[in-house]
């Protein structure tokens, strides 16, 4: 009977305590496992999945290739001008949501009155609550339209508006991070620079955001990771034609290129599109790791 | 303990030998292989068939047209699936085509397009970026821009071998659903786009080609020529088991006739 043993051995029957509290411990580690396995199943899978048509369309070609065509009768899966839509129009959100997101937090940690200061967080809290959809819906239906009469551009279903979408999105994450960044600075750095004779303004350029720096830069990581991952938004508004992207120009990302076909596919069309996803989330893992060691770097300071 | 894991174990074996058994009670299973544009119209009738008809099982394969008619001639299959017409060799070799359905493909245009009628050669230009401009064809002075659907599609493939413009569009956009491109279509003044007949289309304008309007009639009777045959592929010689011949005559019949409008193609049963 070794069951029998084993439960004299622990001394269960006099200690049912004991009893239930290695059963909770079971039961959590079982739980976390459960995100554990996820990641490895889901990488396991890509990778198996993925890397076939990578060989049997050649690497380069892969990667390197300037044309899509999986349908057409000699098809053809170069997937670079998806890797560079994506990299594109991850570099415009940036660029166009980093400093809006970036400017907003230091009003609001610093200047913004506290009633100012709550509207606005309460809103920042609403639009991190949209789902990707909505974006997406109202970027067709408004967004679109707009590029195509202020620009005068046949269609308004471009990068460009993929760009704006991506920016408003990334706004939240932005925002919340480089906020807790700015707070988390000692009030004692910017009292020593008041009483130096240092403005306001200048304390906060000078001494709290360059403080901050780490937090700062996580925020930005963060927003990448957010917009070279999103699909459902864009695929509504960016067109998914597989252009090499352009600013007034219908592309497809890594993302929709996936989302896109994959319903209706099959064969190496199909093996392609995972490939597709395998490079993507090769994409995140480096986002990831570039976060983890401006985490860990920002930690090491304090 | 040791009782319960008994118990567990035992119920959890009577449990698989009960399913096991459902599954295997002997079921008639009719295979179909073929067109990816089919999918919806197989799909419905299977669903409606196996419903009316406990234990038999039809399953589809979505390979392609070209595939299904191989793998229906080899006989890995009872029923070819294709979405043209076969061809004289085709037939030569061995197949019998039945249309059961037809599919037309409205051509769509925003609701303020001046533009009521287009030739299949117009359409080939407008896709295919020899016709940039809609005053080349009667329009107003705006720049054209076609808005299809993803490769893969069912519409698109019929689309385009239809007209002739297989890997030539110059798309503006590639959307995914036929409601994305009607939405797209009604929100750009220049906008042209192609939706399956049976779509809502309300918010656009729907042209007519070399004169005639799309609908049920005029499919039917060929005058409108966006159009395709949905067609079932069986072997001359050799006859269909019986489960396939049942869901066979099932699918030319007049029952199937709204289950077949019901996914978007127009039925031929009379």
């Amino acid at each position: 009977m070794k069951f029998g043993e084993f439960i004299a051995q622990k001394g269960y029957k006099d200690n049912p305590r004991r009893l239930m509290e290695d059963l909770i411990h079971i039961v959590f580690l079982i739980l976390g496992l459960v995100a554990v396995g996820s990641v490895l199943v889901i990488t396991i899978y890509l990778v198996v999945s993925g890397l076939p048509a990578i060989f049997k369309i050649g690497p380069i070609e892969f990667l390197f290739g300037t044309r899509w065509a999986s349908t057409a009768s000699e098809p053809e899966f170069g997937i670079l001008p998806f890797i560079l839509t994506s990299i594109y129009g991850t570099a415009g959100a940036i660029i166009i949501g980093v400093p809006i997101g970036f400017f907003a937090a230091v009003f609001l940690a610093k200047m913004a009155p506290k009633k100012v200061r709550e509207t606005m967080e309460l809103c920042i809290g609403v639009l991190a609550g949209i789902p990707s959809v909505v974006y997406g819906l109202v970027g067709m239906t408004i967004l679109v339209p707009g590029i195509r009469i202020i620009f005068g551009v046949p269609d308004g279903a471009t990068l460009f508006a993929a760009i704006i979408v991506l920016a408003v999105m990334i706004l939240p994450s932005v925002i919340n991070v480089s906020l807790s960044a700015l707070e988390a600075v000692p009030r004692e750095y910017e009292e020593a620079s008041l009483a130096l004779g240092a403005t306001s303004v200048e304390t906060y350029f000078r001494v709290t955001v360059p403080a901050a720096k780490s937090g700062i830069f996580t925020a930005i990581v963060l927003g990448i990771g957010r917009a070279i991952g999103e699909a459902m938004a864009i695929m509504m508004v960016a067109g998914n034609v597989a252009n090499m992207p352009s600013l007034f120009k219908s592309v497809r990302f890594l993302t929709t290129a996936v989302a896109s076909e994959m319903s209706y596919s099959s064969g190496l069309q199909r093996q392609a599109l995972f490939s597709i996803a395998l490079v993507l989330f090769l994409f995140i893992m480096i986002i990831n790791a570039i976060l983890n060691v401006l985490k860990t770097s920002g930690r090491d300071k304090k | 303990m040791k009782k319960i894991l008994m118990i567990m174990l035992v119920a959890a074996l009577a449990m698989t030998a009960v399913f096991a058994n459902g599954a295997s009670e002997d079921s008639a299973t009719v295979s179909t292989d073929g067109s990816t544009s089919m999918e919806q119209v197989i799909l419905s009738l299977a669903e409606q068939y196996m419903a009316d008809n406990p234990g038999v099982n039809v399953t589809y394969n979505p390979t392609g047209s070209g595939t299904g008619i191989t793998s229906a001639l080899e006989g890995r299959c009872d029923i070819g699936l294709a979405s043209r017409a076969l061809k004289d060799e085709e037939v030569a070799s061995g197949l019998t085509q039945t249309i059961v359905a037809l599919d037309g493909i409205a051509i769509i245009v925003n609701a303020d397009n001046p533009v009521n009628d287009l030739t299949i050669d117009q359409i080939y230009g407008l896709y295919t970026g020899e016709i940039t401009n809609w005053s080349e064809v009667g329009g107003a002075d705006a720049p054209v821009v076609p808005i299809g659907r993803e490769a893969g599609s069912g519409t698109r493939d019929g689309f385009e071998s239809i007209t002739g413009t297989e890997d030539l569009c110059k798309y503006s956009q590639e959307l995914t659903s036929t409601g994305a491109v009607i939405t797209a279509v009604s929100q750009n003044p220049g906008a042209i786009g192609y939706a399956s007949l049976a779509s809502n289309l309300d918010s656009v304008k729907t042209v007519t080609v070399e004169g005639v309007a799309p609908s049920e009639e005029t499919v039917k009777s060929g005058e409108y020529k966006i159009q395709r045959p949905f067609v079932f592929a069986t072997l001359t010689e050799t006859p269909l088991s019986d489960a396939a011949q049942a869901f066979f005559n099932y699918c030319t019949s007049v029952d199937a006739a709204s289950v077949i409008a019901g996914a978007g193609a127009v039925p031929v049963a009379e």
